[in-house]
């Protein structure tokens, strides 16, 4: 257990900057590369199809069930180039830490990141950190750039979307945004919720492996799936139909939103994907995310039509009815009405 | 106007407080409007205040002349 | 009986929805009915059950949408309360982009105000406790279901002696709403839908001079699928065999008298003045204000708040959109400079404000093909 907090003085550079690299980074993310310590990683790339993705990761609380914000890092960037269909190669993690942050809580961090990166399989090859003033952050947050080599041909892309395509989505929705909303304890409740965080392009590869055409593929982070169904819509300027009923949400997470007033399809998700495939890829495309561990709840939950607006997407409700599924401004916010 | 979910009642404490679960999710609640109710009771859960002990016999009854068709009332 | 998935079973939709349509076709016209309840207005748009109604029954959202009756110049008040220093702003997630003269209550926290979400007004009275060096105001919107909650916190205050905590009254009733919307000439409803959660706590009896004077029925109705589309065929009904009366299909919730204890909360903790009403004007003995006993816990009384009557932007429809009298889509604004982005007035802001349902879930449902 590191004692002692964060100063301004481990962002200057000197000594102490080094001290927290080789005390709290290295031995988390040690790989040769990294422990070279230069100015840059050496990463050799046999393929001249290379995908680049950057996020930031500001979520607090930084600890919630099922991740933190370490892990997230690391998850949220890989699974971005396993949406373009490329194989994660190296990642890298910049840190600006608030001045106080307890070490030990920032060693917890880069232990979450560590695991994470040995899951998905990408080594952490260059990094950086900074400190502001206390009062200046949020305690830590955590940018990730990550470099992949694109595997699927053609890649992936919304505007591939295709009237008669099937939407196939791997797992349950909700589960993430519930757990942090749970974590940050301003609504006082209980449940067996658990983020989903996961990375994806192990379900990418098998679809790649077994040879299922996609067209697209997004994960509904922020906003949802609503709100990547309305995006791949809008790019390929087609319409799609959803099955509510189809759409596979815990009990928990249901209870949850009811409770509050907010809808499982606009909660954000981590460790989910969803896929447009030619109408008769579909089957095959299920079985093949079924068997593996992240892609038991799969299911399919629509298709993608010619038909109304470009762009409008369509929900048949689980009671019979139907509405137009749009995309909300903003964050949902719990209601009383 | 009114975003209320039915809840049970799982435990019941001092000064009207109770918990209160909707399909899992499990929360404090406030008996304060429904001093009769009981542990096992589902209530209707509203801004963290129970409104009212629902009947479950009504609600069976609701469902059951709804299914048939037929007159209602 | 888990009370929600069984009312929301598909098949028994059907069987519903298909009396709905026989009864809408011996109709000698089309009708009107209103759903006076925003949480019924979601109801029935995120079901998508506008979009299965028969042609002859047209729906109408009607004021019970707290958020969208609630006057400009208590948003004012609120924000004006929130810039006050050492004080957080309690308020439920619904009150947050509705726009004021000048800012929401969002934007206050944007820029640094402490404005707390709450689920419940519980949580407010928590976050004076925990913070003695600070005033908590509970911006206190809400009909017959909330008020009660806020009347039980306040008077958990007082005997708890917590004397950094108080609430600002926008609470408002809704039969005197009701009675000034039948009596109005310019809106023709033939049923109303009568919000569920509301009579839980009032009962039926307030509703019943709707029937005895003015000959049209109303309905008492849950929120589940089954609940709403038992209501309008009860209404179609009722219409067909020419016999208003208040009836209450939530029987599971809503009892003839309704909660005793609750009415008890609220006339120990308020009285009922005037109140003005965003589109309806003001309406006798409407509101709700504290009573003297608990002036250490009302706002109004603790803080000097000032601020002026605001005139609705030009154009905006919502006042008559509230009252059943124009469609979203007549106003000018609707769906080009008033969206749920950029709204203009309160129906386009609330979640369950007429012009978002008709903006997000399209109109009536209707435009929504195959």
């Amino acid at each position: 257990m590191l004692e002692g907090t964060i100063t301004l003085a481990h962002g200057g550079g000197g000594r102490l900057a080094q001290q927290l690299v080789r005390e709290v980074f290295l031995p988390h993310f040690g790989n040769a590369e990294l422990a070279r310590l230069n100015d840059a990683a050496e990463v050799l790339v046999q393929s001249n199809r290379l995908a680049v993705s950057t996020d930031s990761f500001v979520v607090t609380p930084h600890r919630f069930p099922g991740g933190d914000i370490g892990s997230l890092a690391v998850y949220g960037t890989v699974n971005d180039l396993a949406m373009m269909g490329a194989r994660p190669l190296c990642l890298t993690a910049g840190f600006i830490v608030e001045e106080g942050f307890e070490l030990d809580a920032l060693a917890q961090v880069a232990g979450s990141m560590a695991e994470a990166a040995r899951r998905a399989q990408v080594p952490i090859v260059a990094g950086d950190t900074k400190v502001v003033e206390h009062g200046s952050g949020d305690g830590v947050f955590i940018n990730t750039t990550g470099i992949g080599e694109v595997v699927l041909e053609p890649a992936p892309a919304g505007e591939r979307a295709q009237p008669g395509d099937a939407l196939v989505l791997s797992g349950r929705v909700g589960d993430h945004g519930m757990a942090v909303l749970m974590a940050r304890n301003e609504f006082d409740f209980r449940a067996d919720i658990v983020s989903d965080c996961a990375p994806l392009w192990e379900l990418v590869e098998a679809l790649a492996q077994a040879q299922v055409e996609v067209h697209a593929l997004r994960d509904p982070t922020r906003g949802g799936l609503a709100t990547v169904l309305n995006e791949i819509a809008g790019a390929a300027q087609v319409g799609m139909i959803v099955q509510e009923a189809t759409v596979p949400v815990s009990e928990a997470v249901r209870g949850a939103c009811d409770m509050l007033g907010l809808d499982p399809l606009y909660v954000a998700n981590e460790g989910k994907l969803v896929a447009c495939v030619p109408a008769q890829e579909a089957q095959r495309a299920l079985r093949v995310l079924r068997q593996h561990e992240l892609g038991r709840e799969a299911a399919i939950i629509g298709r993608v039509t010619a038909s109304g607006p470009p762009g409008r997407v369509i929900l048949d409700t689980a009671v019979g009815g139907r509405r137009v599924l749009d995309l909300t401004s903003g964050e949902q916010l719990p209601r009383i009405c | 106007m009114c975003l209320a979910v039915p809840a049970e009642i799982t435990e019941i404490g001092e000064n009207s407080r109770a918990q209160v679960s909707i399909a899992g999710t499990v929360r404090e609640a406030c008996l304060d409007l429904v001093p009769e109710a009981k542990v096992g009771d589902w209530v209707l859960l509203h801004a963290g205040f129970a409104i009212q002990v629902l009947d479950a016999e009504a609600a069976a009854e609701t469902l059951e002349l709804l299914r048939e068709g037929g007159v209602l009332g | 009986m888990k009370f929600v998935d069984e009312f929301r079973d598909k098949e028994v939709a059907q069987t519903i929805l298909a009396r709905i349509h026989e009864a809408a076709g011996r109709l000698q016209k089309p009708v009107r009915l209103m759903e006076v309840c925003g949480t019924h207005t979601v109801a029935l748009f995120r079901h998508g059950i506008r979009a299965l109604m028969p042609e002859q029954v047209r729906l109408l959202s009607g004021p019970g949408c707290p958020v969208c009756v609630t006057p400009t110049a208590e948003i004012d008040a609120a924000i004006s309360l929130a810039r006050q220093p050492q004080t957080v702003l309690a308020t439920f997630g619904d009150m947050m982009r509705v726009p004021g003269s000048e800012s929401t209550l969002l934007k206050e926290r944007a820029a640094g105000r402490q404005v707390l979400v709450v689920y419940s007004p519980l949580d407010a009275l928590k976050a004076a406790q925990k913070r003695p060096d600070h005033e908590v105001v509970l911006f206190g919107v809400g009909f017959e279901t909330t008020a009660p909650l806020v009347a039980s916190t306040a008077l958990q205050a007082q005997q708890r002696g917590l004397r950094n905590f108080s609430v600002y009254s926008a609470h408002k009733l809704v039969p005197p709403a009701l009675a000034a919307l039948v009596a109005a000439d310019d809106v023709r409803v033939d049923g109303f839908i009568c919000p569920g959660h509301v009579s839980t706590v009032i009962g039926s009896q307030p509703y019943e001079f709707i029937p005895r004077d003015h000959g049209r029925g109303c309905v008492i109705a849950g929120f589940e699928p089954l609940d709403v589309l038992e209501a309008i065929w009860r209404l179609l009904r009722q219409i067909e065999l020419q016999s208003p009366q208040v009836e209450i299909a939530y029987r599971r919730a809503v009892r003839p008298e309704g909660n005793p204890e609750a009415l008890k909360r609220l006339s120990q903790a308020f009285v009922t003045v005037d109140a003005e009403w965003r589109g309806l004007g003001t309406i006798r003995r409407s509101g709700l204000e504290f009573r003297e006993e608990l002036s250490a816990h009302n706002a109004k009384e603790r803080f000097d708040i000032q601020t002026r009557p605001v005139a609705d932007p030009p154009g905006c429809l919502c006042g008559e959109v509230l009252r059943g009298a124009r469609e979203p889509e007549d106003c000018a604004h609707f769906g080009t400079t008033c969206t749920p982005e950029q709204p203009v007035g309160p129906c386009m802001v609330s979640s369950e404000g007429t012009c978002a349902a008709h903006y997000r879930y399209g109109e009536a449902g209707r435009r929504v093909e195959a």
